[in-house]
């Protein structure tokens, strides 16, 4: 069987670099995944419609200016509206401790924070895929 | 989800799912293609090819720019290498493509080489009829060029365009590849840098020594890509190129070419997964590696006794 976990990271909003989205891709590719990296300043919409179009099983965002709360709820409402179910949608970058449970409750299944080793994310995934 | 159907209705997600159910070998992958089939051979399929960073996933986006430009649809298969170590990829062609996503008339697929090799092709040549079925115009096949299974997609298209960069060290070196005999149109990326003039002649002096001539003299196309400079012209050579290819009967000479080659490594296949399921009832094959390795038989008898048998 050919199957391969197919991953979309994606960085949403106005960040200046993507270094850190850069490293996880690298270690997930590593880690045997199919990683699809579409660059700096996506808007929401064009994060969903990647994660279509690709078919991905998960989607990994990356926010480090603080749009967190807006944002990443957002996409989790367009991939659902997208007929997209199964996706398993995590996320990283700077995002305090205590805005992580909303997050959760809107629908991002983790958050890993600077410092979290690459391995841990990796085991998650295994994990939790669908 | 009824994939083929909804596909058909013009639902994304369904042919996002097809592609998947191919690539995967889903259960329901053959049924699937087994009714997309018929509404196939319709898009003008362009294989863009050379050597990594010649700037072919930007010039893919001009030209896919291009297209819809002129009122057409366009599908995109992007092809990146998988890792024969890890077994992952780093898909990194769409991040060029960003303006597209959000154009309704394109469809942008990633697929990695998965280490296969004749696989490869098959696969991509599914995701192409895929995208056909779906109703796109123009399907752009984009893959770098240096091994025997990248070439063998490009030649799955109906217009190959090879890219090139001036100043990579030695180039003929792109040139002996073997992609300078599949070229229907040489484009030359960069044009702005050192050496340009110095590879257009190599190519020219190239294609004049070309054994094989037909009446279509593949033309030298300079563009910047990353500046959309040069991408008209480029189109009108495929225009060009088109018509020479359906006027001498070329078009219809590679694409059942095509259907052969694809029909027959459809064969091979199952043959071969049959025959590796025959042998693994019972330890068989385990007992034959045996035999070899003690010299009690050769090789050779071996598969000529198993041929027999599953052929009787």
């Amino acid at each position: 069987m050919e199957k391969r976990v197919r991953i979309l990271v994606a960085k949403p909003g106005l960040d200046g670099h993507d270094r850190g989205a850069k490293v996880v891709a690298r270690a997930l590719r590593d880690a045997g995944f199919e990683v699809i990296y579409t660059g700096l300043r996506q808007t929401p919409e064009q994060i969903a419609e990647a994660a279509l179009q690709e078919d991905v099983n998960v989607i990994a965002l990356s926010l480090l200016s603080g749009a967190h709360n807006h944002l990443f709820p957002r996409i989790v409402d367009l991939i659902r509206k997208s007929g997209m179910t199964d996706v398993l949608m995590i996320g990283g970058g700077v995002i305090p401790d205590s805005d992580i449970p909303s997050l959760k409750a809107a629908g991002i299944a983790e958050v890993f924070t600077p410092g979290t080793s690459t391995t841990t994310i990796i085991d998650y995934i295994h994990a939790n895929v669908k | 989800m009824n994939i083929a159907d909804e596909l058909l209705n013009g639902s994304r997600l369904a042919l996002s799912r097809a592609i998947t159910a191919v690539e995967n070998e889903h259960d329901d992958a053959v049924a699937i293609m087994q009714k997309l089939y018929a509404h196939t051979g319709n898009a003008h399929v362009i294989g863009i090819t050379g050597p990594p960073g010649a700037g072919k996933s930007t010039l893919t986006d001009k030209l896919a720019k291009e297209y819809r430009r002129q009122g057409k649809t366009v599908g995109i298969v992007a092809i990146d290498p998988t890792s024969p170590f890890s077994g992952g990829a780093i898909l990194g062609d769409r991040i060029r493509m960003n303006d597209l996503t959000l154009d309704p008339g394109v469809f942008i697929r990633s697929m990695g080489t998965r280490g296969s090799l004749g696989g490869l092709s098959q696969k991509t040549a599914e995701a192409v009829k895929i995208m056909d079925a779906a109703g796109k115009d123009i399907i752009l096949v984009e893959t770098v060029g240096v091994g025997q299974s990248e070439v063998d997609i490009v030649k799955t298209a109906d217009t190959i365009i090879v890219v090139l960069v001036p100043g990579l060290g030695d180039d003929i070196q792109a040139i002996k590849a073997g992609i300078l005999e599949i070229g229907d149109i040489f484009a030359i990326n960069k044009a702005d840098y050192d050496g340009v003039d110095r590879l257009n002649t190599e190519l020219e002096m190239m294609l004049d020594l070309n054994q094989v001539k037909t009446n279509w003299r593949p033309p030298i196309k300079r563009v910047i890509s990353h500046r959309g400079e040069g991408i008209t012209e480029l189109a009108d050579s495929i225009v060009q190129q088109a018509a020479y290819s359906k006027e001498s009967g070329q078009f219809t000479q590679r694409r059942t070419e095509r259907t052969k080659s694809e029909l027959l490594a459809m064969l091979d296949e199952q043959l071969g997964r049959h025959v590796r399921k025959v042998l693994s009832s019972g330890g068989k094959i385990d007992q034959l590696v045996t035999s070899v390795e003690k010299r009690e038989k050769n090789p050779y008898t071996v598969v000529s006794d198993v041929m027999e048998s599953i052929l009787r």
